[in-house]
């Protein structure tokens, strides 16, 4: 850096700045300043903006009262409107008021105010370590190691209480593996609840399933799972219906009798980050995520041909009942929704 | 000073120094009062981008105290029986359906609900714009180092403030970014598993976690945004604010208006601005309408599922990233995940809180600094800044990739190939470009400077060529064009020392040299003095007869056209 730096904003001093520091530009009045007529007309509009904001404020609690709630403005809620329209002009007048006010009304001499050095002087500097020092040392904190040592020991293990103490924020991970699915459940229609017979779904078509025990009633006619068990479960045993013609498919030689005539039950949460997926390109046989455009071949595994999806989608393995429904044969044989690291190790 | 009345005399000084006696006599205010009441504020449109995130948060407090009076954060099942009609006879959470309540039942809850969502849109982009301002002006430098990582601080707490509150009305809409979430924590490696069950308390999307958000969004994070902001004004206050160099105007003093009344009334007023405007975004433009999304249901989800603005960038790096993952020694590691959720944010507030000392370091600059730079001053700084804005921008145009796609009727696999390359080659051509522009109006400036303006003015010489005159700029001008610093003398690293030993840390010299050479390599700097006068003299010589004495009487040709000082 060039020495020049120290004082190169004075500019009367310093010949190596080559234009010198004109000073302050003068003051040139306002009209508000010269005109008394301008500095009326300026205190007229700053008062007639305070004033209507007074007004609407008052408006703003008659439309509050008068407006019903249901009724409508040009397809907008009309209550909403009246408020935040009275609300809004009322604010802004306010504020607009009030710069006006500084602009036209109040002094505009500019003022200088000089700067101080942030740092503080020296000697209070030095004297701030002496006290820390004269502190320090009398506390003995650097001649008594065991108290020094026992101190430190006592405050790091206080981080162990304050550890343990949120171990109760929720159980340990378990059963990530499983999902409700189980040998024999039928699969049925996310809308309704009905089962489904193989004869429902057309070639192309794509049925929103789930597994019946969502819709299970107890001897109480509640819900066997509800709440948070029931979106616990269907976060993970949602699945998807889809029937193609079975020349088309190419199954491994593990799901090679997973499905039933081409029709083939895949789960609908998304390996990536668990979207429910259901673009379905029925020519295709892909089944796009509407979340990031994770891109899965029904017809090949459900295997991932684009996206940011790492695993294929899992599948269901399918059966028929007694009475001709689809019946899950067993839960997933591989893990369904978002990776975790513990899931190379799963039970599967 | 001197036209005010002396204030003993004055119908205030009566009534105000009893009151003023009492309060002093009990908190002492009066030594810190006299310097503040009249401090003094510089002025400039782009002080006020900070202003309008300090009132939009106050507007948040507000509108958001209205909120809890009614909010119920809680994810109990109830079968909804209230006034929104399409929804009865729904199963939903009862935070869901107090938000309803709120905007169906509670005059003028809609509307509140409104400008808060509003406000907390207007809140993030001001910091952004803010954060923005600071670092292109160089505002940052010493003594203001640490204003900008308690920014960056302020920063990272309003996105997840943010994302806190986006997900409390328990909507479709929230719920899939909270699914989002999920799939983004149980990526952390190893212990990922662990800290979902300990958020969510279980298995996503478990009971508690509404709540649980709640308290962060309502409390702990407000507050620590408060105590921040809080300490944020305070080191404004001490470090007086920076200022555009000028006539008149040092690195020594501060020029502008006082506290009160005039920057009172100025500051005040544009809070009521900030507060209409975010009123009237809520009476007129719908927000976040989650009875059209309906309840979260964790199999169901609408297809263009955005999240809010300022999560774009992380979106758009999620959704272009190859799907990496791998399993090392049994664990498994998303990476495809982990690096665009997790390690993105990281880097971005790692590398904006780095900045300052990154280039402290590379300049050697240790000097105080309160007048601001015109970014063009710092061609490789801007220059920085304008590609670190374009790979932000690239990542969340890649946030939209379906709606590109649909809009425009491209395929969804060429736009994302598009990005993949785009966040790497993009910023490196907006650098380039932006150096050039910024190496273009330094030579502008210093050729206006050295050669006066083009006045307009078309002279017809004897022997019948034509020339345009030019006129040196007035002197307030001139003297802006010069006030930045001087660029130092580039040294080439020593290899080894007089006696010919070799220099130890020579590695790091050259280093250094390097990073300098790269920061100011091409950088124009001002003339000297006698550049100027030269030049001038010679300005005069050109056309023949001086056009003006001292360009402050200047006054017939008109000044368009000639740069302005910032
Ligand atoms: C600091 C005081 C704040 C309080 C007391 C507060 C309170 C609340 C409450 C009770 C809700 C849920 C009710 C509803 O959605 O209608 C809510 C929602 C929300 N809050 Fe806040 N909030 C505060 C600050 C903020 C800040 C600083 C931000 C953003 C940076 C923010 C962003 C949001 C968003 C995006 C929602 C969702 C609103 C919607 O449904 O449209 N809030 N807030
Ligand atoms: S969740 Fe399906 S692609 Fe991301």
């Amino acid at each position: 850096m060039s020495e020049s730096h120290d004082n190169e904003h004075d500019a009367d001093m310093v010949p190596s700045e080559p234009i010198s520091n004109p000073g302050l530009p003068e003051h040139l009045p306002r009209p508000t300043d010269v005109y008394p007529e301008a500095e009326r007309r300026a205190e007229r509009q700053v008062a007639g903006m305070f004033g209507l904001a007074g007004v609407l404020f008052f408006a703003f609690c008659v439309f509050y009262f008068v407006v019903d709630k249901d009724d409508v403005f040009l397809g907008w809620s009309a209550l909403n409107v009246a408020l935040g329209s009275t609300l809004g002009f009322g604010l802004l007048l306010i504020g607009l008021g009030a710069a006006q006010w500084a602009k036209k009304l109040m002094s505009d001499h500019e003022m200088v105010e000089m700067r101080h050095p942030v740092a503080s002087p020296p000697e209070d500097r030095a004297a701030t370590l002496a006290a820390l020092n004269a502190g320090i040392s009398e506390s003995g904190f650097a001649r008594r190691p065991l108290i020094r040592n026992t101190l430190l020991g006592s405050m790091g293990l206080l981080g162990l209480p304050a550890i343990v103490l949120l171990r109760d924020l929720g159980p340990l991970p378990h059963g990530q593996f499983e999902t409700v699915w189980k040998k024999g459940m039928r699969v049925v229609t996310d809308v309704s609840g009905a089962p489904i017979k193989p004869g429902d779904i057309e070639v192309g078509q794509l049925i929103n399933a789930e597994p019946a025990i969502l819709f299970e009633l107890d001897a109480d006619g509640e819900r066997v799972l509800h709440g948070t068990e029931a979106l616990q479960a269907k976060a993970k045993a949602a699945v998807i219906v889809v029937r193609m013609r079975p020349e088309d498919i190419t199954p491994s030689k593990r799901s090679a009798n997973w499905g039933i005539d081409g029709i083939l039950c895949y789960s609908k949460i998304c390996t990536h980050v668990g979207c429910p997926i259901s673009l379905w390109e029925q020519q295709t046989h892909h089944l796009l995520c509407p979340c990031h455009q994770s891109t899965f071949d029904l017809a090949d595994n459900g295997k991932v041909i684009f996206g940011p999806a790492h695993r294929p989608l899992p599948q269901l393995p399918l059966a028929l009942d007694s009475e001709g429904y689809l019946i899950a044969v067993s839960d997933f044989p591989d893990t369904v929704a978002p990776s975790f690291p513990e899931i190379a190790r799963g039970p599967k | 000073m001197s036209q005010h009345t002396p204030v003993e005399e004055t119908g205030f000084g009566k009534k105000a120094s009893g009151p003023v006696e009492w309060l002093d006599n009990r908190l002492g205010l009066a030594s810190m009062a006299k310097k503040n009441i009249r401090k003094v504020f510089p002025d400039h449109w782009s002080f006020l981008l900070g202003e309008i995130a300090l009132y939009s948060f106050i507007v948040l407090l507000l509108t958001g105290t209205f909120l809890t009076l009614w909010f119920q954060p809680s994810m109990a099942e109830v079968n909804y029986q209230g006034a929104y009609a399409p929804l009865r006879g729904v199963e939903m959470s009862q935070a869901f359906a107090s938000t309803l309540d709120i905007s169906f039942e509670v005059r003028g809850g809609l509307l509140i609900r409104q400008i808060h969502h509003w406000a907390a849109a207007l809140f993030i982009a001001a910091m952004i714009a803010h954060m923005l301002r600071v670092f292109f002006t160089g505002a940052y430098r010493k003594p203001r180092e640490i204003n900008w990582l308690i920014g960056i601080g302020l920063m990272t707490l309003g996105l997840i403030e943010g994302f806190a509150g986006y997900s409390l009305p328990d909507d479709l809409l929230s719920g899939t970014g909270l699914r989002f979430v999920d799939g983004m924590i149980r990526s952390i490696p190893i212990v990922g598993s662990y800290v979902e069950f300990f958020l969510f308390g279980g298995e996503f999307p478990g009971d508690i976690i509404i709540p649980r958000l709640y308290m962060a969004h309502i409390l702990l994070i407000p507050a620590l945004l408060l105590g921040l902001i809080g300490a944020h004004m305070l080191l404004l206050v001490y470090h007086k604010h920076t200022q555009w160099p000028g006539p008149g105007r040092t690195e020594e003093n501060v020029v502008g208006f006082p506290v009160l009344p005039v920057y009172a009334a100025k500051a005040g007023g544009f809070f009521f601005v900030v507060f209409g405007f975010t009123a009237l975004m809520g009476a007129f433009f719908q927000i976040n309408p989650i009875w059209s999304y309906g309840p979260y249901n964790p199999s169901e989800v609408t297809a263009g599922s955005q999240p809010d603005w300022y999560m774009g960038f992380v979106e758009g790096a999620i959704r272009i990233m190859p799907n990496w993952e791998s399993t090392i020694f049994g664990w498994t590691f998303s990476w495809n995940i982990a690096i665009p959720g997790l390690g993105l944010m990281g880097l971005l507030f790692t590398a904006l809180g780095a900045w300052p000392f990154v280039e402290k370091w590379i300049t050697g600059d240790d000097r105080d600094h309160h007048l601001l730079q015109r970014p063009r001053n710092a061609p490789v700084r801007t220059a920085f800044g304008v590609a670190g804005m374009t790979c932000y921008a690239m990542f969340w145009i890649a946030g939209g990739n379906d709606i590109i796609a649909t809009q425009f009727h491209l395929s969804i696999n060429t736009i994302t190939w598009f990005c993949r390359f785009a966040v790497f080659i993009a910023p490196v051509i907006a650098f380039i470009i932006t150096k050039r522009i910024c190496l273009g109006l330094q030579h502008k400036d210093k050729e206006s400077l050295l050669h006066g303006y083009e006045t307009g003015i078309i002279e017809r010489s004897p022997d019948g060529g034509y020339v345009e005159r030019h006129a040196p700029l007035p002197s307030n001008r001139q003297y802006a064009l010069t006030t930045h610093d001087r660029l130092p003398v580039l040294e080439d690293p020593r290899t080894e020392d007089i006696n010919g030993i070799p220099n130890p840390s020579s590695r790091k010299e050259k280093l250094l040299a390097r990073a300098r050479q790269f920061y100011f390599g091409d950088v124009v700097d001002k003339p000297t003095v006698n550049e100027v006068e030269e030049a001038h003299h010679h300005l005069g010589d050109h056309t023949g007869h001086e056009i003006t004495a001292g360009g402050d009487e200047f006054q017939g040709v008109s000044e368009a056209g000639i740069p302005k000082t910032h």
